[in-house]
């Protein structure tokens, strides 16, 4: 889990262009949305693509985000029990 | 605004017809007219639905008498067709006998002549042609010089309100004595662009949509091209010209919330239903019908039904989207619904919101959804876009 | 009606328009096609959770407004305008890349969003939080011009004080490629480039952003009176001195009164008939011209209205933008025409405040 973590925190910098962040900087259980990071819908949306892309997760209702994508270390879990690549 | 613009011509092709006479009929009597796609070669063609046009572009170029060997794209060959029915309807011998203008609307100008041939043009010689008509403004100018226009021409892009832009600024322009004569309207073709686009936004169907529906998905995508005649009194009485309607008033606000989406309050849309009134001198209790936006995206509805109940408070007049005929046509959709607003006065009728069956939870707005019988002495019509761009237009019966 | 004052504005351009002396260090366009933009440090004015999804043409609109607005003392205008000719390329670009290479499939949404036309607009608006009227104009060559025709209309019917216009454009990889492709841009080989006698088809590409505040109101900072602006979509080179004569009458001013004509010339052999009868017409008078400077894009015409602020302003007509070396000891009036292969003829007339 722990490298998934990190695979994940490299690749939401990168696909979201977070240009001032590094993987220190992001807490597990910090909110990725709202607060926290501040990540806002377009960012949940680029997130469900790299969801189906890498992990071969197909979420089909946006709103399906909002629980998933709670912090790092929720979209970890996530993954790992529903990853299909 | 102290005065009302005459409206003097129409003309448009959509999904529901190719002239105002069959939009009409399929207004009036119903019709399937959200189907799989025919003419455009995409991934989604078995998973979405869409207000397509079903004629081609070769059949375009065979009506509109133009040569086999050109550089028109979808947009311009649409636009061009609805501008012909335009000038045909309202018989004029020479189009610049005043000051004249033509201000349209698009998104997708020549996107989808550029999809095709963006990796082929180094070879394709013969493909080139396409390059410069990628420009919105050459669409434009293209119209423009098919109907032999010389004057004050130019284009707004301002994503799904453009239209309505373009109506509001060739109304002011008229009223301030700057043209006699303008077209105004908005042309958008279908393109894999927009399609995946808007895919990947989420906020298609995979159905049909179902406007204020508190089980809607989504917006089906469509095309259109739909163009109005607006003429300055001088010249509707010299030329003892048969007024269709007017535009009375109209408000341009921005939402300043989000890229997309639109704020909770509906702040946007607020503010440019009420500049709208203001500038037609209008109560809300005067409007006696409401063509909303209605796109059936759980946002707009949302934030569309609360800002018409801050406008309206419990007395919301009747309404309904006509999305569910054609599509959601973007930058053609003020135009279209403009058309159809101008008939709805003309006939007395107000159109079915098709598809509702549950209405939505948030508030007790229930569009209408049989075809009405009822006298329309005001039409207020709404367009909203991406940037927060809201615009609203009010059409009058009488000067 | 009131008068329509030039109150602030800012440019970002491949010269230096942003800080230094008024166009006295410049570097002419003659040994590439291509020219891009200098770029500023946005870091200061644009956040980097906005930034972080905008292109360059995004980032540059917000720059050069933000300044115009600083400079006029503006917190938030009444409404705002943006001109372009093509939009934000580099994002269209960007998802139909990801369009073709990717069969239709894992697409992501920020470009797609990015690249609609009004998405300058869209951010300027958020950034501000300004809920005025917001419109987008893209006409090719009048894009910018068409922007300004609805700002002083707004200013003259006292529906709006203050009104931000501007236009942006920006060069994007495979476009370009494309353009020269297509004889609208010069191609490579064909430099050295003098664009007063290129003998070859299409344009020096190049990109910018300027912005202008005009407000009903003039402060310390003005730099000129917007008269008139006027647009049409087609003129034969014979019309185009009928039509700029129309046009000053209608202004109230005779040709004798223009102390300096500002032209669009921009090298492509195909078009350069349209300016040879203003440049007769109006042979006893300075000219200048500027597209040299920064290409021949669609809304490079808003750097000839920026230069023109600015001698209006300052009072100097840089030797760099000299056509026919004549000078005058000072500019009360001056007109500007520019046209785009042909179409999108534009005239503008600007006074001293």
């Amino acid at each position: 889990m722990e490298s998934l973590k990190t695979e994940l925190k490299n690749k939401i910098i990168e696909v979201l262009n977070l240009e001032e962040v590094t993987v220190n900087d992001i807490d597990d259980n910090e909110a990725l949305f709202g607060d926290g990071l501040g990540l806002d819908s377009i960012d949940a949306l680029e997130l469900i693509v790299l969801m189906d892309k890498d992990y071969g997760i197909k979420l089909t209702d946006p709103k399906q985000g909002k629980e998933i994508f709670q912090s790092i270390e929720t979209m970890a879990t996530y993954i790992s029990e529903n990853r299909k690549k | 605004m102290a005065k009302r613009i005459a409206i003097t011509g129409m003309g448009i092709v959509s999904a529901i017809g190719n002239s105002v006479v069959e939009n009409w009929e399929t207004l009036s009597q119903g019709g399937n007219t959200i189907t799989r796609i025919k003419n455009l070669n995409t991934i989604h063609h078995d998973s979405l639905k869409f207000g397509e046009i079903k004629t081609t572009n070769e059949e375009f170029v065979k009506l509109l008498d133009l040569p086999e060997d050109n550089s028109f794209c979808r947009s311009a060959l649409l636009g061009m067709y609805a501008l012909n029915e335009v000038v045909l309807s309202v018989n004029i011998q020479d189009i610049n006998d005043v000051r004249t203008g033509l201000i349209s609307a698009t998104t997708v100008g020549g996107m989808d002549m550029t999809e095709k041939y963006f990796h082929s043009y180094e070879e394709n010689v013969a493909a080139r042609k396409h390059i410069a008509g990628h420009e919105a403004g050459d669409v434009t100018n293209k119209m423009a010089d098919y109907i032999g226009l010389k004057g004050f021409v130019t284009t707004i892009s301002t994503a799904c309100s453009s239209a309505a832009n373009a109506i509001l600024l060739g109304a002011k322009m008229i009223e301030t004595g700057q043209l006699d004569r303008v077209i105004v309207g908005g042309t958008d073709a279908l393109c894999k662009f927009t399609i995946n686009g808007f895919k990947t936004l989420m906020i298609l169907t995979d159905e049909e949509n179902a406007p204020f529906d508190d089980n809607r998905k989504g917006l089906n995508l469509g095309e259109a091209a739909a163009y109005l005649m607006l003429e300055s009194d001088e010249v509707v009485k010299r030329e003892n010209r048969k007024v269709l309607a007017y535009v009375s008033g109209y408000g341009n606000a921005n939402d300043a919330f989000h890229q997309t989406a639109s704020s909770e309050n509906g702040e946007g849309a607020y503010l440019a239903m009420h500049k709208a009134l203001e500038s037609a001198g209008l109560s809300p209790s005067d409007i006696d019908y409401v063509n909303v936006h209605g796109t059936a995206t759980p946002n707009n509805d949302l934030s569309e039904g609360i800002a018409m109940q801050r406008i309206f408070g419990d007395n919301v007049p009747v309404f309904s989207s006509t999305k569910p005929f054609t599509g959601h046509t973007l930058a053609a959709a003020a135009a279209v619904e403009a058309v159809y607003s101008v008939l709805a006065i003309q006939n007395e009728v107000v159109y079915p919101n098709k598809n509702f069956k549950t209405p939505m939870k948030e508030f007790n707005l229930i569009p209408q959804t049989e075809l009405l019988k009822k006298k329309l002495n005001h039409v207020l019509s709404n367009s909203f876009g991406f940037g927060g761009n809201c615009s609203t237009v009010i059409f009058s019966k009488n000067a | 009606m009131k008068k329509c004052y030039i109150n602030g504005l800012s440019s970002i351009s491949h010269q230096n328009s942003l800080e230094s002396e008024f166009l006295v260090e410049v570097t002419p366009l003659t040994n590439e096609t291509v020219f891009k933009a200098i770029q500023p440090s946005y870091k200061d004015i644009i956040s980097p959770a906005a930034g972080r999804r905008m292109a360059k043409g995004v980032k540059m609109g917000m720059y050069t407004a933000l300044k115009s607005l600083e400079e006029a003392k503006v917190e938030n205008p009444d409404s705002i305008i943006v001109g372009t000719g093509l939009g934000c390329m580099e994002d269209s670009e960007k998802f139909l890349h990801a369009i073709i290479d990717n069969n239709e499939q894992y697409l992501t949404p920020t470009s797609f969003i990015q690249s609609t036309h009004n998405t300058v607009g869209g951010q300027i608006a958020l950034a501000l939080k300004c809920k005025g009227p917001n419109f987008t104009y893209v006409n090719g060559g009048v894009s910018f011009e068409s922007g300004l025709i609805d700002g002083k209309m707004q200013i003259d019917l006292e529906e709006s004080n203050t009104v931000l216009v501007g236009s942006v454009d920006e060069i994007a990889k495979q476009t370009s490629y494309l353009y020269q492709l297509a004889d609208l841009v010069k191609k490579e080989e064909e430099q050295p480039i003098d664009i007063l006698t290129s003998k070859t088809k299409g344009i020096i590409y190049g990109e910018g952003a300027q912005f202008f505040v005009l407000e009903s109101e003039k402060k310390n900072s003005c730099y000129a009176v917007l008269e008139k602006v006027s647009i049409i979509n087609t003129l034969e080179p014979n019309e185009v001195n009928q039509y700029l004569e129309q046009f000053l009458k209608s202004a109230g001013i005779t040709k004798e009164e223009i102390d300096l004509v500002i032209l669009g010339i921009d090298g492509d052999v195909n078009f350069k008939e349209m300016y040879e009868g203003p440049q007769a017409l109006f042979n006893q008078t300075p000219q200048a011209y500027y597209k040299h400077l920064t290409g021949g894009y669609h809304t490079a015409s808003a750097f000839g209205f920026w230069m023109a602020n600015n001698i209006l302003k300052r009072q100097i007509l840089p030797e760099a933008t000299q056509l026919n070396k004549l000078t005058k000891k000072g500019y009360q009036k001056v007109l500007l025409y520019n046209q785009y292969r042909g179409k999108d003829h534009s005239f503008i007339l600007l006074s001293k405040c």
